[in-house]
């Protein structure tokens, strides 16, 4: 278990990647290049389900989702970048993938699991850098992620999705950050800039599956991770440092009521629509 | 929480609870019993049996109980499979007491031995197996696992624990029929056994399985 301050400390004599590699060694005693292997391993899956799922419809466990990635895929955008549309359509597509029982990453979860392919693809597919450096990014995504994971959650059911597409999104940022500066300070920045802005984001799936609002909030959380990623690299500062915000994430999921953490019983799960839905299920007796 | 488990596992959605906790079960079982069986029943509890369709909890349970790893993409073909293998399989839901929410036991029949599990998933795709053909347990399945049934006499688990040249983690031990003078041991290994047959060969050893964890 380690803070960011620290990390940013050591990271002034060695690359973050690997500050984050070794810290991980004195912890499980794992060695940097078998765990590097591990996570390339991880990575590939992550690049290959997103080539392979791009754009695709797919018959979703519940219906109630799987031709959005499609959908968006087919229509030419009027505001944003092609950077984000194809971190957008990518998101998902592995957030629909995932609902109709494919192979995904876990990464931080299952219900989260679009956000860091649709990152990572999109860089892939428009700065064209070898795997290496992408691994490096993979890497500190991770650290990103275990800081929320030691100090706060990862889990929808017990913080709510802030901890979930939230803290995909800013391990996400943190990554895009990484790319251009390697700064671990600016890394930092761009991943509180991210949780502040989803602060108390609630997990209130329609039925308790994974698929609305996930699926969509899964193709929207890629903006706020890339736009974090876009002040922390003009040089925008989070006030609040990351640990601190980790924290404060922490205390408002342990406040959130129970309804409104992965039980459906809360939000839009308990909306006339999600009931009609949840009713019309066939499988459900 | 280790940097692989922060940033992964590989498995097929749509949630680690649902699906991979589920899988993990249903192959803890498929191992306990030696391959593909001829028969399953699952008895699903609570919230299990409540959303296990729309999770797909039933295809990962189907497709553990069929040997198929985590991140298999034929886990959603798992009906299918079952068919080929002729697997005769039951879903059933019961209220298994006093348990965790997401707990299934398992019943599985192959070559007129029959076993019993029941395990839980505990979240993050964790799972803890809680009960093995009469004893009750606590394995989390993060060892290399034996399950023995052995004879309920004197000197019976030094004899088996002479010859495991590994290092034991955990251990569970239970008299299962007190006429039969049988005993059920379950002992988790910090690295898997090499010398199995030796084990069997213990004239205090009825049967003997071994259950490698997943890498």
């Amino acid at each position: 278990m380690y803070l960011w301050k620290d990390v940013i400390e050591m990271s002034k004599s060695l690359p973050l990647h690997q500050v984050i590699l070794n810290l991980e060694m004195f912890e499980t005693g794992e060695d940097p290049d078998d765990l590097r292997n591990k996570l390339s391993n991880m990575l590939k899956v992550i690049l290959e389900e997103a080539e392979k799922q791009y754009g695709k419809t797919q018959k979703t466990l519940t219906g109630f989702t799987g031709d959005n990635a499609y959908k968006l895929k087919n229509y030419k955008t009027k505001f944003i970048s092609e950077f984000n549309h194809i971190a957008m359509v990518t998101a998902l597509s592995i957030a629909e993938s995932n609902a109709s029982m494919g192979r995904i990453v876990a990464c931080p979860t299952a219900g989260s699991s679009g956000v860091i392919p649709g990152i990572f693809y999109a860089l892939y597919k428009t700065e064209s850098p070898d795997f290496n450096t992408l691994l490096d990014l993979f890497i500190v995504a991770g650290g990103v992620g275990k800081v929320i994971a030691d100090r706060a959650t990862i889990s929808g059911a017990a913080g709510g999705c802030q901890a979930e597409i939230g803290t995909a999104a800013a391990m996400g940022a943190g990554a895009l950050t990484y790319y251009f500066s390697k700064d671990a300070e600016k890394v930092g920045n761009a991943a509180a800039l991210v949780l502040k802005s989803i602060m108390g984001l609630i997990c209130d799936p329609v039925g308790g599956f994974v698929e609305v609002p996930c699926v969509k909030r899964n193709g929207n959380l890629v903006n706020i991770a890339i736009s974090s990623a876009e002040m922390a690299l003009s040089g925008i500062k989070s006030l609040i440092p990351f640990d601190e915000v980790v924290d404060a994430m922490r205390r408002v999921g342990n406040l959130l009521p129970q309804s409104l953490k992965e039980t459906g019983e809360g939000g839009i799960a308990i909306t006339p629509t999600a009931k009609t839905l949840i009713s019309n299920l066939r499988f459900l007796v | 929480m280790n940097l692989l488990k922060v940033v992964g596992p590989v498995m097929v959605g749509p949630s680690s609870s649902h699906t991979l906790g589920a899988l993990k079960i249903a192959r803890f079982a498929y191992k306990l019993t030696g391959g593909i069986p001829e028969e399953v029943t699952f008895v699903l509890h609570e919230a299990f049996s409540k959303t296990y369709k729309g999770h797909g909890t039933d295809r990962a349970l189907l497709a553990g109980i069929l040997g198929l790893r985590q991140d298999d993409p034929n886990i959603k073909n798992a009906y299918e499979i079952a068919k080929e293998n002729n697997l005769k399989y039951k879903f059933l839901v019961d209220d298994l007491g006093d348990v965790h929410p997401n707990t299934v036991r398992i019943k599985v029949l192959k070559d007129g031995q029959s076993h019993e599990i029941e395990g839980s998933s505990i979240g993050g795709g964790d799972i803890k197996i809680t009960y093995i053909d009469s004893v009750l347990c606590e394995l989390s399945w993060d060892y290399d696992t034996l399950v023995i049934v052995n004879k309920d006499a004197p000197s019976a688990l030094k004899s088996i624990l002479d010859v495991i040249k590994v290092n034991v983690a955990n251990l569970y031990l239970r008299r299962i029929n007190l006429l039969q003078e049988k005993a059920l041991t379950i002992i988790e290994l910090d690295e898997p056994v090499e010398n199995i047959e030796e084990i069997k060969k213990s004239p205090y050893v009825y049967e003997c399985y071994f259950i490698r964890r997943d890498y």
